[in-house]
């Protein structure tokens, strides 16, 4: 159980932003400062921080979506870093993501089938009546039928949508999945539909995940540790428990005491 | 008894579907120094509730039903110039984007004093004084009222929306979900401002959300709605611990416990639709 799977190291990510007057000045911004964290397989690891902490930034790193400035990400013990081409693609199959905004991240001109069964394609997975299979059985699993394989995803409420993104991610039978913010988007009685979700999927497939959010009462309910990010840099990380009932840092002290509803619903 | 706003029967259709109540018969009032929550869900009809008493219903939209006194006056009877005088008046709002309610090129100094302007008809120094005596109440320094929106945080921009909404000492506040687009350390700051002029001015307020957090930590009475109806309403304490509606029993179970342990219950809306009269 206490393999780690996914690792990341010294993580260092920055942009320049133009500011001043004209843009005449630019200013770094540290995105991600000498980032380090590790999964292990199996268990949910959520990173918390408030909007510009940089926990996005980590998302896309991790996944080498974005070049890094420095740092490596090791996954099952191999760097990333050092792959391209067909050989990352081969490891992204077991490194899949579920995004925030079920409406942005579909394709709007595809078909739902279409939507899912993309990453197979691209990886090159099954004949057509395998692939068709698969698809339909994903979808299944996350509460669609097979009449929504030709809809359109235009056709399903936020929920649903968010159900398509899961299907699309665990097609695949990843290993990690990093969600980023996955039911921020969502109505309290759908997130925990969602998040209810997950969590089967979890174990039926046996999936680490990556969960990243700025909602401590969601992340309290998932996690089995948490990671503190504030301005790029990593300062608090432990089991959930600790976290939230022995914070060390003043930071996330103030974080926990600013969670909406603390007093009336701890009495 | 004391009731500053008393909104009966309203009710709110599309113009082309009279048949469909997305606000459906609903009465609450609000009485002065005392917050109340509506809550629910998306498309439960907290906005549009909050959007008809300012008579700023999307021209699709119709009024087809129900009054709304304030301050005795029925608000539904008003022509448009009177309306104008009270919203921003007597009667302030603040919406949830703090990035797209104010206007990108004007400084925050003047889009508060266009409201004391049109309003009061202040001018010259006096604006001037009133500007920064505002911004010192919601915790900006005075000296920013050169400042663009631009150049304010998220919460400060909120700060911003809310130095105008009490610009003309409202004796009501409508606040549609002000918190959401914030993280969690600014919304308990911005809460515990509306919290304290609510108190200080006397204010009766309307808050819109869908964070039952936020509820215990602001309301003082709740309405539940769901599917454009009211479905229970009362004190905080008694909505929140002992809810007596079967819906607002299952979105309390939705709702993650900071201590994690009890376990989520998603709303089962087959049985909702079989075992409730809504």
């Amino acid at each position: 159980m206490s393999n780690i799977i996914l690792s990341a190291r010294n993580l260092t990510k920055h942009y320049k932003q133009r500011s001043g007057p004209l843009g005449i000045r630019t200013t770094l911004i540290k995105a991600l400062d000498d980032v380090s964290l590790d999964l292990k397989e199996g268990t949910t690891l959520a990173v918390v921080g408030e909007s510009g902490s940089g926990k996005s930034t980590l998302a896309r790193c991790l996944l080498q979506l974005l070049p890094l400035d420095a740092g490596d990400v090791l996954f099952q013990g191999k760097s990333l870093a050092d792959l391209s081409g067909a050989a990352l693609r081969e490891q992204r199959r077991h490194l899949q993501m579920v995004f925030q905004d079920p409406f942005a991240s579909l394709n709007p001109r595809m078909r739902v089938g279409e939507i899912v069964e993309e990453g197979l394609l691209i990886h090159r997975q099954g004949t057509p009546e395998e692939r068709y299979e698969r698809v339909l059985r994903m979808l299944k699993r996350v509460g669609l039928s097979e009449a929504d394989m030709k809809k359109y995803p235009h056709q399903f409420s936020g929920g649903q949508r968010q159900r398509i993104g899961i299907a699309r991610a665990l097609v695949l039978e990843p290993k990690v999945v990093i969600c980023d913010e996955p039911v921020s988007a969502l109505d309290v009685s759908i997130q925990a539909q969602i998040l209810l979700l997950l969590k089967e999927l979890q174990q039926e497939m046996s999936l680490s995940y990556l969960f990243i959010s700025h909602d401590l009462r969601v992340v309290r309910h998932i996690a089995d540790e948490v990671a503190v990010m504030h301005q790029g840099k990593l300062i608090e990380q432990g089991n959930v428990e600790s976290i939230y009932e022995r914070p060390t840092q003043e930071y996330t002290r103030n974080l926990l005491q600013s969670i909406p509803g603390r007093r009336a619903l701890a009495a | 008894m004391n009731a500053l706003l008393k909104v009966e029967n309203l009710t709110v259709t599309p113009k082309n579907a009279p048949e469909k109540r997305l606000v459906d018969n609903v009465s609450f009032s609000l009485e002065p120094g005392k917050t109340t929550c509506v809550v629910g869900e998306s498309g439960s009809g907290k906005s549009l509730t909050a959007l008809s008493i300012m008579r700023l219903l999307s021209p699709q939209l119709e009024l087809a039903q129900g009054r709304i006194l304030f301050q005795g006056q029925d608000l539904t009877t008003l022509d448009n110039e009177s309306l104008r005088r009270i919203r921003g008046g007597r009667i302030g709002m603040i919406f949830q984007e703090p990035m797209t309610s104010l206007n990108p090129v004007l400084t925050i100094g003047k889009q508060i004093g266009e409201t004391l302007a049109v309003h009061q008809g202040l001018s010259g120094q006096a604006l001037k004084a009133k500007v920064g005596a505002l911004l010192e109440q919601v915790g900006i320094p005075s000296n920013r009222a050169r400042s663009y929106p631009d150049e304010l945080s998220g919460g400060q921009r909120q700060r911003v929306m809310i130095a105008m909404s009490i610009a003309c000492e409202p004796a009501m506040l409508i606040a549609d979900e002000p918190t959401t687009a914030l993280d969690v350390t600014v919304q308990a700051q911005i809460l515990k401002l509306l919290d304290e002029l609510k108190t200080r001015m006397n204010m009766a307020m309307l808050f819109i959300t869908h964070d039952f957090g936020v509820v215990s930590d602001i309301a003082d009475d709740v309405v539940v709605m769901f599917r454009g109806a009211i479905v229970e309403s009362g004190p905080v304490a008694d909505v929140l611990n002992r809810p007596q509606h079967p819906y607002t029993k299952a979105l309390l179970d939705c709702v993650p416990d900071i201590e994690g342990k009890r376990p989520l219950r998603p709303i089962d809306y087959a049985w909702l639709d079989e075992g409730v009269q809504v």
